[in-house]
């Protein structure tokens, strides 16, 4: 299936879950979910017969507090590319999907309402690779994924401050005694 | 060796203890098999066929730090990696040397500005004998490195320190 037939798809079962619609000429089509409805349309993306998504890629944290409106660059002569839809919210999560069986892909995005508490439901109860990735996006980029088994931080030492990837993250200028200036 | 050269049978040599020490300690540094990142890559490679360190004598990778002489850093160390490597060190039996290969273990090398994870230099946590530059070094350079820290070695003192040495415990 195409995007636009994922799209559809998803439109129908799940009536107002799709908050915004970016399919071609756009380079990286994808769809917006609202953040309550996220659980359902991955279930029915997983288990539904002709979308199929039996892989999650991966889940990928954004933090778009520094962002400046930029134009992508098109090649004399071609089609001019949509203009880039402006941050909903200042953290959002960003969820690949693969089909192998069926052969294609989608890309979902998920705004996190709470700027100072960013929070996703998990979706460790249907891709059971969520787990290991959620840890990941909690422990650089502090969002929240409710309902996880054992959200623990995976890459940085257990007892580091704070989330590396954030825009607003302060250098340490130290650790365990070791001077980092 | 002067007047005793001569004077015994065949076979025997005279020198020196601080050169037979020290003949044995540079001849045999057995380094730790303990690798960091892609610089690791680059020891392997000299420890294999085409380089092969045991040409001098460091070519016997230990698996434990109670046998090793040698301490080679290999890739970027990290604030988590630090304290593993401190305790690696001290398992590590005298006389031990430590190696810093490549720009991350040196100091901090790509990382330094915005590594926020990274230790700006193996040696604010261990005391290094020799710094070898180079993203990753080649093979040869490493082996240099080794000839270099070789070359330390043969200017260590065993029983009489030099003047103003502070004796170890």
């Amino acid at each position: 299936m195409n995007f636009d037939e994922i799209a559809d798809r998803i439109e129908e079962l799940h009536q107002g879950a799709v908050q915004a619609r970016v399919g071609e000429p756009a380079k990286d089509p994808y769809l917006r979910i609202s953040s309550e409805s996220l659980v359902e349309v991955m279930r029915t993306l997983h288990a539904d017969r002709d979308l199929a998504f039996e892989l999650l890629i991966s889940v990928t944290g954004m933090d778009w507090s520094t962002w400046t409106p930029k134009m992508p660059r098109v090649k004399k002569g071609d089609e001019p590319l949509p203009e880039p839809e402006s941050p909903v919210s200042r953290y959002e999560v960003v969820y690949h999907l693969l089909s192998v069986s069926q052969n294609h892909r989608l890309v979902i995005k998920v705004a996190c309402a709470d700027d100072e508490r960013p929070a996703q439901p998990t979706l460790t109860g249907i891709y059971p690779a969520a787990d290991w990735l959620e840890r990941e996006t909690w422990d650089l980029m502090g969002i929240d994924f409710q309902g996880h088994p054992d959200l623990r931080r995976i890459l940085c030492a257990e007892d580091w401050v704070g989330h590396p990837l954030r825009k607003d993250y302060e250098f340490p200028t130290e650790y365990h005694g070791i001077s980092a200036e | 060796m002067g007047i005793l050269e001569n004077s015994l049978e065949e076979n025997v040599l005279t020198t020196s203890v601080d050169r037979l020490a020290n003949w044995a300690r540079r001849s045999s540094v057995w380094p730790m098999t303990f690798g960091l990142a892609c610089c690791a890559i680059e020891m392997m490679a000299v420890g294999c066929a085409h380089h092969d360190l045991d040409r001098f004598g460091a070519g016997a990778f230990r698996a434990t730090p109670r046998q090793c002489d040698l301490m080679i850093i290999a890739g970027t160390v990290t604030y988590k990696m630090a304290e593993s490597i401190q305790r690696l060190w001290e398992q590590m039996p005298d006389p031990k040397y430590a190696l810093a290969m490549g720009a991350c273990a040196t100091g901090g090398g790509p990382y330094y500005k915005y590594g926020y994870h990274v230790v700006k230099g193996v040696d604010r946590i261990i005391p290094v004998d020799i710094y070898l530059p180079g993203c990753p070094p080649r093979p040869e350079a490493l082996m240099d490195a080794i000839m270099a820290l070789q070359a330390k070695i043969d200017r260590d003192r065993v029983i009489r320190k030099r003047p103003g040495q502070v004796l170890e415990a």
